[in-house]
């Protein structure tokens, strides 16, 4: 850790009405290093960035860039001065080719030489090892490859601070193993990456040193290789270490009753998922496995008839129905929390309790609303017993922290009181913390006799809520774990051999 | 680093040279249909040049349409500012002050006042395109009632030895039944066509504007990331908008040497209808400017055709009607299939994205 230092940020305080979101705050990255920037959703992660690449104007502070002091007041000029940032969702233009993301915006040339363009970025693609080619539409390349295209744009602008923000939450694994290649390079040549995630093993597998936030304070620097990760963890928490592994003790699984509740033969969808048969029991928790694109959240939205069915037959409470709309399902008491939280799931200019009433409200019809009285008492409610953190019942939820509006949407489907809940991906992108609330609160609606299907790209996640997983591959059920069967290795194993 | 994976995808079609190739084949299908059905009157190519003759005007307006398409607006009000400036520059030729330049100088300056105000209002004070551009057409419309109610004809001599200029093709044309060539005969308005279509191809390929139109028609959000200015370049979009529909005008009173209230009618919706149909997609990013002219062809022959067939002229409207449907759904179909990388089951192999094939060779 001797190597030269290029950004120091000092001091920095920053408030939002009501709000301390950052208070004496300082940052320090060093020239080739992979700094994590680790904490909770609301910790200050994404102000600090913001607050150093001129999204925001800090209150107090300083930022020190090669030794002097600088004052960004767009992420345009932030750029302009050797910091990039590559965001989550990727900011290129799907419909026009790799090499003009890459050049587009840059000069001032009023024509553009395409030849020359094709072969500077061919180079770029090349030194860098990504497998692109520059004359090929953007929205042709995986999401991984557009995340090394913008992060090629940046390195071609000679940054020196590249920071990334939730690069990997849509990548699978082959995938993130290219991004971290590129990192490395990238960290080869002397860049220093500003690396932002919720994937612990990354953090541990790609960094060279952390930094903790919470609750817009430092907690501290830490060298990765002399932090284990259950300190992180609790630094990041700020509980004791009691409470994380609590999760882990509570091993005795809830199996089910022994009363099926939902049972589909045969079901399938235009979504493309072969036909399979799936039952589940009252008070049971199982889940789907397998890898991204293996078929899991199309198996659950035929269920829920979110996806068009096209063939089989479902019974509840061993009764035949026909489910042909989401609608369908709802009113025969079936909850569904869509992967995409921002697309599928809130209604971002709605207030909380608007978001929290809704899905009560499209059952009940729309000619009939809920008082104002009586929707208060349901999202005081619910927003007292899932901990939501808002300041008011009239906020928008957009200016909610990822893992309130989760929290949200999840009371949105508790209210219309299901018998059976299916969560897809309901921990995704957001924190520790909120995580094992979440999976506690399902252990506990299972309890109360409620029957749920969780999915998650954290197998081990998988493992310690449910009772049962149905491991999925190329949209096929390949076989069912339970009992002893349950561990990571066998579900692995599982998905490799695909089956028998 | 290198050893990790350097194959590079093959480059597949982009969507608009896709979208402009099934333009392409529809106009090659349906002027071929045409030739079959009617060879007395298709088969001559005067008849394909009367559709550029007649027609200028419509693919002058289709063709700044098209750049505000692509930029991801819309314009509506490009019809009536085509009226109205026949109506003006006709009013201004019959007055004792008349000249070919003098009206020429108004028909740009009208454009370009409509094209100004709709592209400050949309761009910069942020208001929906439609509506901003819907208000520019009821303007434009009073505007020309005001003017004048009557058709104005145009006598101006210098005007009218304009209107009746034309160019033959001495190498072109056919034998009438008294064995007397017929040279093939152009409009100066076509040549206007043919000059603008090669400078907006220039200017939406090379130029780093076009390419801005692109990205901001893309996504524009992404667009002001990249550092394009954004608002700068929807305005001149509608600039060039009105400017094509300032120089349409004058275009169509070449042609038809009268301003009259009825002029340039419609034309927002045809040249709409046009774009579509030559693959310029409403959502914007999408299109290839060819496939605007290529789009007034497709719309004009279908036109013709019906009227060779000789039915009734609500006929025509429903045929065309139809026919719209029928290609705005094949197109959706083709974007569709193209679109679901994830469901690759039921795709031809020619069809199956590219990407997902290197995918798996990466697997292997």
């Amino acid at each position: 850790m001797l190597s030269e230092i290029i950004l120091k940020m000092k001091g920095i305080n920053k408030s939002f009405p009501g709000v301390r979101a950052l208070h004496n705050v300082d940052f320090v990255l060093r020239k080739g290093e992979i700094h994590a920037l680790m904490g909770e959703n609301g910790a200050g992660k994404s102000t600090l960035i913001k607050v150093l690449t001129g999204v925001y104007e800090k209150d107090a502070g300083q930022n020190i860039l090669d030794g002097e002091s600088v004052h960004f007041k767009s992420p345009q000029e932030a750029l302009n001065n050797g910091i990039g940032t590559v965001f989550q969702e990727i900011a290129l233009c799907p419909n026009l080719t790799v090499a003009e993301n890459m050049f587009i915006g840059r000069n001032n040339n009023n024509f553009v030489h395409w030849k020359k363009m094709n072969t500077r970025a061919e180079e770029m693609l090349d030194s860098l090892g990504i497998p692109a080619s520059p004359t090929q539409e953007l929205s042709s390349c995986s999401i991984a490859v557009q995340q090394m295209v913008a992060i090629a744009r940046a390195i071609d602008m000679d940054c020196k601070i590249l920071i990334l923000d939730e690069p990997t939450s849509s990548l699978d694994e082959d995938e993130v193993q290219k991004l971290f290649a590129l990192m490395r390079e990238l960290k080869a040549r002397g860049v220093g990456i500003i690396f932002i995630t919720h994937f612990l093993d990354q953090v541990y597998e790609i960094s060279d040193t952390i930094t903790v936030l919470r609750n817009g304070e430092l907690i501290g620097e830490y060298q990765t290789s002399k932090l284990p990760q259950i300190e992180l963890i609790s630094h990041m928490m700020g509980k004791a270490l009691s409470d994380v592994s609590e999760m882990k003790k509570q091993d005795q699984h809830k199996s089910g009753s022994g009363t099926p509740v939902f049972e589909a033969t045969a079901l399938s969808s235009a979504a493309g998922v072969r036909p399979f048969n799936f039952t589940i029991e009252k008070g049971e928790v199982n889940g789907f496995a397998g890898l991204l694109g293996s078929g899991r959240s199309e198996s659950v939205r035929a269920i829920f008839a979110a996806d068009k069915v096209t063939g089989g037959e479902i019974k509840i409470n061993g009764k035949k129905v026909k489910l042909k709309t989401p609608l369908d399902a709802m009113k025969n008491g079936i909850g569904y929390l869509p992967e995409d939280r921002k697309h599928d799931g809130i209604i971002g200019e709605l207030s909380v309790r608007d978001n929290i009433i809704l899905a009560l409200q499209v059952m009940k019809g729309f000619f009939r609303p809920f008082s104002r009285k009586q929707a208060e008492e349901f999202a005081n409610e619910y927003i007292q017993k899932l901990d939501i953190r808002t300041p008011s019942t009239n906020t928008p939820i957009q200016s909610l922290s990822g893992g309130n509006q989760q929290k949200v949407v999840l009371a949105r489907w508790l209210l219309t009181h299901p018998m059976y809940l299916i969560l897809d991906e309901p921990t995704r992108g957001i924190d520790v913390g909120t995580k094992v609330e979440i999976q506690k609160l399902v252990l506990k609606l299972a309890e109360d006799g409620m029957s749920l299907t969780f999915i998650s790209s954290e197998i081990d996640e998988m493992l310690r809520v449910c009772s049962r997983l149905i491991v999925m591959k190329d949209r096929e059920i390949v076989g069912e774990l339970s009992g002893t069967n349950l561990t990571e290795q066998d579900a692995m194993l599982m998905i490799a051999q695909g089956g028998k | 680093m290198r050893s990790l994976n350097t194959t590079k995808p093959k480059t597949r079609l982009s969507n608009s040279n896709l979208l402009f190739m099934i333009a392409g084949i529809i106009f090659v299908l349906m002027y071929g249909f045409a030739l079959i059905s009617y060879p007395g009157s298709f088969m001559q190519f005067q008849t394909f040049f009367d559709l550029f003759n007649l027609n200028s005007a419509l693919f002058i307006v289709t063709l700044g349409l098209c750049v505000v398409m692509i930029a991801g607006g819309i314009d509506i009000s490009v019809g009536a500012v085509c009226g109205l400036v026949t109506m003006a520059c006709a009013m201004l030729l019959q007055s004792t002050m008349g000249s070919i330049w003098g009206a020429l100088l108004l028909a740009l300056g009208i454009g370009t006042a409509f094209g100004v105000l709709h592209g400050f209002l949309i761009a910069y004070l942020e208001i929906q395109p439609f509506i901003i551009t819907l208000g520019g057409m009821f303007l434009a419309q009073g505007l020309l009632t005001t003017l004048h109610k009557d058709p104005i004809n145009v006598t101006m001599p210098a005007f009218v030895s304009l209107r009746n200029f034309t160019i033959e093709i001495p190498w072109l044309g056919t034998v009438n039944r008294l064995g007397y060539f017929i040279p093939c005969e152009i409009k100066p308005g076509v040549i206007v066509v043919v000059v603008l279509v090669i400078i907006f191809a220039v200017l939406m390929k090379w130029s780093r504007f076009g390419r801005n139109v692109y990205a901001v028609g893309g996504n524009s959000e992404s667009a002001r990331m990249l550092g394009i200015n954004v608002k700068r370049t929807m305005f001149f979009s509608y600039v060039i908008s009105g400017l094509a529909a300032g120089i349409s005008g004058f275009v169509f009173l070449m042609t038809t040497g009268a301003g009259n209230i009825g002029n340039g009618a419609l034309f927002e919706m045809k040249a709409i209808a046009s774009n579509v149909i030559g693959g310029i997609l409403l959502n914007g990013g999408v299109g290839n400017l060819l496939g605007a002219p290529i789009g007034t062809l497709t719309l004009l022959t279908i036109n013709e055709l019906i009227r060779a067939a000789g039915v009734q002229s609500n006929l025509q409207a429903i045929v065309s009607g139809l026919l719209l449907y029928v290609f705005i759904v094949l197109q959706s179909i083709v974007m569709s299939l193209r679109g679901r990388r994830k469901f690759r089951l039921a795709l031809p192999s020619w069809l199956k994205p590219q990407q997902l094939q290197d995918d798996k060779k990466i697997d292997n």
